[in-house]
């Protein structure tokens, strides 16, 4: 492999592991106050209908977002009502978030668009446009950093570098900021929580809305950056290597980064290579899309680094008598 | 002292919360622009109105049967098996493999191997996360949703590379033997001299579904294995202290959860397309979560929820056919009733109770 | 950090008048009134169920009265949630500690009192507090500790940290000591005099009369809901307190032949135990258990005695390190692995210390209950499932015999009061005639009748020639039933002793790790005493 190819890998890595970065971010919050996730997919895949939906009505790759991030918000509304305040079963929900966002997609899709689940496809100012950075030209020619700079850092959309910014933003809000304090206690120890006189209910509503945010912003970047529009099922699972990604960082924003990375890689490799060649043994693409979950179970069993989860994760909070 | 007597916890909480999901489901068709009543006779017409509608109705109802005892009784084991779909799909493969490697003469000889393969392929598949939760704590719920993917990466692979005929560019298997198709239940009424259901894929499986139902109700409720298997469902303390022993009970519930999710493939790979087909599944396995939930964990409400999701299916495809609501108005069906029996059933049976407190304190 | 109300003089700190409340069908405090005056230590005693916490939960926000009315410094107040109670300056520290584990201290202290938006500030204000605390109140603990790593006495300081740094004037206890030694409790009372002298009015939550005694200026007695009694505690005794509690004479003593003891039924020989966590739980345990003698186990809970039951009783936790010998009836009995069913063969019965997570499955009925355990007695298959009627007739039997109520066996455990709950499993695990009986708590959370009832069943089958392990962190009990106490202390048996020779302040020496005759300062803590396992807290 040579140095373009190498470069250009990464920077479909890059591109890949954008949306999985958010939502690994999303259900990090979400799942550190307690609250499990796995409709992460189900809210990714709603936020890339309305995005894109609305990003085709207003021709605007903004108020696209918007929608995108109400989408989300609104699935994480229905997680939270059955996960706080009805105490539901947190892994039920979960299940249900995905097959309703999976079935309503299509179904509105298909009565405003007629066009069997899909939407139109998006061009101009309602999908966002990758960024030169300054310089990235000028710096070009220079060996080995030009490229990089050029090639890697600069020519992504707006919602690239914010999901990479989210990265040490949410390390501060957790470890720095009282919000941050009170989400980790509320994921650990509820009601060490509650008898310090705030509330547990709030806070969690909290954490679920920002997860909704985020995903929000993944489904965005699906449908108005990575691609044109929004097609049936175009999260492909992405919500659950999310999910796979959260673990392989022990729900810690930096290994979220390195996580997300391996993974959005895996992806890269698997487009480009179908069958990769290593030499003493090709690898099928079967294999390298299938690589994100071996590894989180193999991290799951223990083997290789535990992943411990936060202690109240899953249980609705009931007050002791 | 309880809450509310238990019939309303166990009828009246459940049927309120279907209520709720079938009317926000109504207010869906309503959304789009069809009327719910006649949605609702299209797919009555379309799925119960002639032996047509039935013989598809059953055959699904056959698949949601399994998926949907596999859930169960992962569930008492206190267990959510959510890998369904992968199983389901090993056991295809299970399938293909025993019909493929044998020339059988006869279907009923036939049969017997292809639920040993589904089975074995399934349990095997649910074996790993069983033993990972049993011996390493891995979540199962995580496990069983990994593993999943993996089998679909697998089944891809395999059929793409080793069970492809050559020349084919289709990801299938060869098609099976003549012989080993199974006796459509068409066949058999005809069998007595009655036209029924012709053209249908419901097949000999329904009846094998029929006695998994009853099996497992006498497993779970008659046997000592079903005893240990509720008591470390309900509390693994108070398992150990009884001398049941964890890793065995979730091995063994995981096993047969697969092995149930598995013998699916009976059914759908064997009976309907009679070779394997590359997402042969089709979300069956997921169904079963929401059947197993419907069905409150009991095989008889297994068996009439999985019927009722058969007519929906097949309801939502005459629907798709001859009306503008998409097929995946039963996704949507299947999500809200996951969501207001499994997760929001407390929204029910929050003012039920409030409402029983209330009478008994006036009876009383 | 708020303005209190001004304090008119001479009012009592809190006062309580006609507070009732009901959790369904069950009243759990009826019409109670309380004064408690400030600068005092003022106890609340009654037996379990008594309603105690449950009125505490009220003054702490956790639940609204259904009538009543708080007032405080003389001041109506509605306190509808914990806020309010810390903004009225109440603090709580509760029986199961309220802390984050994988927090440091200072940020459990701060949880829920942060200064602003941001942590900086208010970590550095706590740490500067805690010194101040630490110094003036004997409360040293290492702010940048982990809750996980202390000591249960540390971390109880720490939730005494919070409420003083919540400004409390108010510092309400429930049962503090049951998971503390005897030297931690005694620390523990000194700091809180230490704060009564500065003014704090403090609210001790307890069972146990000897704390009262030595420690409050009044005392109100609860019973069933009720408050009974509020007398100055130098002007009662403890014999009048125990009646005002059960509301009639108490049987300290139950009536019993003396023991005629046999050969040893179980043989305990040097017994080790390294928990998964690395943790040394059972240093050396030798023990004999003859046949028609009851051995009553004493100690601080946490001392060893889960991990002892559960290795006699089959079911070791998992990842255990055991070393030692058991002999059952001279026949030699496995260390490892876990397979309580093979003990029940061997003639081993088991009562365990909790019923509702262990000795029942509380959704199961009653007569399945009664099968729990013994499920795969042949009596109870048939061919290939189980033959229910025959498991019917049995618990119908046994529910008979024990006099559970109601006597419907149909009806799910969780349906029973603690008492009938823990007269299923006794009646279970005795009516099988065991060569020996695991007997842990058996009357926790168990009313009198009930109580009197499994006392006479513990006796009638060590009569009947059968061994008895009894493990109680109830004294008295102990003293009652035993005819041999063993009295254990950091998974060590520090001496054992007969209970018409023993005293209460010798076997007192013992559960707190000290050897009698060794004369140790008042301070001087064993170090093994710092580190109490939690567990059973």
């Amino acid at each position: 492999m040579d140095f373009p190819t190498i470069l250009q890998i990464l920077d479909s890595a890059v591109r890949l592991m954008t949306p999985l970065l958010l939502a690994c971010l999303a259900g990090l919050y979400s799942e550190r106050a307690g609250v499990f996730d796995i409709g992460l997919e189900g809210k990714m895949l709603m936020a890339a209908f309305t995005a894109a939906s609305v990003a085709y009505a207003t021709d605007s790759a903004w108020l696209g977002l918007i929608a995108g991030i109400l989408g989300a918000v609104l699935m994480s509304l229905i997680h939270g009502l059955a996960a706080i305040t009805f105490r539901g079963n947190q892994l039920i929900s979960g299940v249900a978030i995905n097959f309703l966002a999976s079935g309503l997609t299509v179904l509105l899709g298909q009565k405003i668009f007629g066009l069997a689940g899909r939407t139109p496809s998006l061009a101009g100012p309602a999908r966002f446009s990758e960024i030169t950075l300054p310089f990235a030209e000028a710096l070009r020619p220079v060996p080995v950093i030009g490229p990089i700079y050029a090639e890697l850092i600069s020519g992504h959309t707006i919602l690239v570098y914010i999901a990479f910014a989210m990265v040490p933003l949410t390390w501060w809000v957790l470890y720095r900021t009282r919000f941050g304090l009170r989400l980790r206690a509320v994921g650990e120890n509820p009601a060490s929580v509650d008898t310090a006189g705030v509330s547990v209910t709030r806070l969690r509503y909290a954490a679920v809305m920002i997860c909704g945010a985020l995903c929000g912003i993944a489904g965005a970047y699906l449908a108005t950056g990575i691609s044109a529009g929004f097609v049936k099922e175009m999260t492909a699972g992405r919500g659950f290597i999310a999910l796979a990604a959260l673990i392989f960082a022990k729900w810690r924003p930096w290994g979220a980064l390195g996580a997300c990375f391996l993974f959005g890689l895996f992806e890269a490799l698997a487009n480009r290579f179908p069958n990769l060649d290593l030499g003493f043994v090709t690898v099928p693409s079967m294999f390298m899309s299938a690589l994100p979950y071996i590894l989180t179970v193999v991290i799951l069993a223990g083997f290789v680094g535990r992943a411990i989860p936060p202690r109240a994760g899953g249980e609705p909070y009931v007050k002791e008598r | 002292m309880d809450r509310m007597p238990k019939w309303a916890d166990v009828i009246l909480t459940p049927l309120i919360s279907l209520a709720l999901a079938f009317a926000i489901s109504a207010l869906v068709i309503l959304a789009i622009g069809e009327s719910p009543i006649e949605a609702l006779k299209v797919m009555v017409e379309g799925a119960l109105g002639s032996s047509y509608g039935w013989g598809f109705t059953l055959y699904y109802a056959t698949n949601f049967i399994f998926t949907g005892l596999a859930v169960t009784v992962a569930y008492h084991a206190g267990l959510f098996n959510i890998g369904g779909e992968g199983q389901a799909a090993m056991g295809g493969l299970g399938v293909a493999l025993v019909l493929l490697a044998v020339p059988w003469p006869h279907w009923a000889l036939a049969l017997p191997a292809a639920m040993i393969g589904a089975a074995l392929f399934g349990a095997l598949w649910a074996l790993i996360p069983a033993w990972l939760q049993a011996r390493r704590g891995s979540h199962i719920v995580i496990t069983t949703i990994m593993f999943n993917f993996i089998a679909a990466a697998l089944l891809n692979y395999v059929l793409v590379n080793l069970l492809r005929p050559v020349g084919s560019m289709d990801p299938a298997s060869a098609s099976f033997a003549e012989p080993t198709h199974l006796p459509k239940l068409s066949d058999m009424a005809l069998g007595f001299g009655m036209e029924w259901g012709k053209n249908t894929p419901a097949n000999v499986s329904f009846f094998v579904a029929l006695a998994a139902c009853l099996l497992v109700w006498l497993l779970i409720w008659r046997t000592k294995l079903g005893f240990e298997i509720r008591a470390f469902g309900k509390s693994e303390r108070g398992a150990l202290y009884a001398g049941i022993s964890p890793v065995r009970i979730t091995v063994i519930a995981m096993l047969i959860s697969g092995a149930l999710a598995g013998l699916m493939a009976i059914n759908n790979v064997m009976g309907e397309a009679e070779r394997l087909v590359l997402n042969a599944v089709e979300g069956a396995g997921f169904i079963g979560i929401a059947v197993a939930l419907m069905g409150r964990n009991h095989p008889f409400g297994v068996l009439l929820a999985a019927l009722l999701f058969g007519f929906l299916y097949q309801g939502g495809g005459e629907l798709a056919l001859w009306t503008s609501v998409p097929r995946e108005l039963i996704v949507v069906i299947q999500a809200l009733v996951i969501l207001f029996t499994g997760a929001l059933d407390n929204m029910v049976r929050m003012p039920l109770e409030r409402i029983f407190m209330a009478l008994r304190r006036k009876g009383a | 950090m708020t303005a209190q109300p001004e304090v008119p003089d001479g009012a009592p700190a809190i006062e309580l008048r006609g507070i009732s409340k009901a959790f369904g069908p069950v009243q759990a405090n009826k019409g109670i009134d309380l004064r408690v005056s400030r600068g005092t230590i003022h106890g609340i005693i009654g037996e379990n169920g008594a309603g105690k916490s449950t009125l505490m939960s009220i003054l702490y926000g956790f639940y609204r009265p259904d009538s009543g009315e708080i007032l405080i410094g003389g001041n109506p107040i509605t306190i509808t949630d914990s806020q309010t109670a810390i903004r009225a300056g109440i603090g709580m520290v509760f029986q199961h500690f309220k802390l984050v584990q994988n927090f440091t201290v200072l940020e459990n202290v701060i949880l829920g009192a942060e200064d602003g938006r941001l942590l900086r500030p208010s970590l550095s204000r706590a740490r500067g507090e805690l010194k101040r605390l630490a110094s003036e109140y004997e409360l040293q603990v290492d702010p940048d500790a982990l809750v996980e790593d202390l000591s249960v006495g540390h971390q109880q300081r720490v939730e005494i940290l919070k409420a003083l740094y919540r400004q409390a004037d108010i510092l309400i206890l429930d049962e503090p000591t049951g998971v503390l030694t005897p030297a931690e409790a005694d620390h523990l009372f000194r700091i809180l005099r230490g704060l009564r002298d500065e003014g704090k009015t403090i609210i001790l939550i307890t069972h146990k009369l000897r704390e009262i005694m030595e420690i409050t200026d009044n005392v109100s007695v609860m019973r069933r809901g009720e408050m009974v009694a509020s007398v100055t505690t130098s002007e009662t005794s403890p014999t009048q307190l125990a009646e005002l509690m059960v509301g009639r004479k108490v049987l300290l003593r139950v009536e019993k032949a003396p023991a005629q003891p046999g050969a040893p039924v179980l043989e305990v020989r040097g017994l080790r135990m390294v928990d998964a966590a690395g943790v040394e739980r059972l240093r050396g345990i030798d023990l004999d258990i003859r046949a028609g003698e009851v051995l009553g186990i004493a100690g601080v809970a946490g001392n060893g005695q889960t991990q002892l039951l559960e290795i006699l009783g089959g079911y070791p936790e998992a990842g255990a390190k055991i070393e030692g010998a058991l002999r059952l009836k001279g026949q030699p009995l496995p260390l490892t692995g876990s397979d309580a069913g093979a003990r029940r063969k061997a003639g081993i019965g088991h009562v365990p210390e909790d019923r509702q997570v262990e000795g029942l499955i509380m959704d199961f009925s009653a007569w399945e209950n009664v099968a729990f355990g013994y499920h795969d007695a042949p009596e109870f298959q048939s061919g290939w499932l189980m033959d229910q009627s025959a498991i019917r007739a049995d618990a119908q039997a046994k529910i008979e015999h024990f006099d559970v109520r109601p006597p419907n066996p149909e009806l799910a455990a969780k349906n029973f009061s603690g008492g009938n709950q823990q007269k299923i499993v006794v009646a279970r695990e005795v009516e099988r005639n065991p060569d020996l009986l695991l007997i842990g708590q058996p009357t926790r959370g168990v009313d009198i009748g009930a109580i009197e009832f499994i006392h006479k069943r513990i006796i009638a089958l060590r009569d009947a020639g059968k061994a008895v392990l009894l493990v109680s962190v109830e004294l008295d009990e102990i003293m009652a039933l035993a005819d041999r106490i063993a009295v254990m202390f950091d998974g060590r048996i520090m001496g054992e002793r007969l209970p018409e020779e023993a005293t209460t302040a010798d076997l007192g020496c013992l559960m707190a790790g000290i050897e009698p005759g060794t004369i140790a300062p008042q301070d001087a803590i064993p170090p093994a005493a710092l580190h109490v396992p939690a567990e059973g807290a």
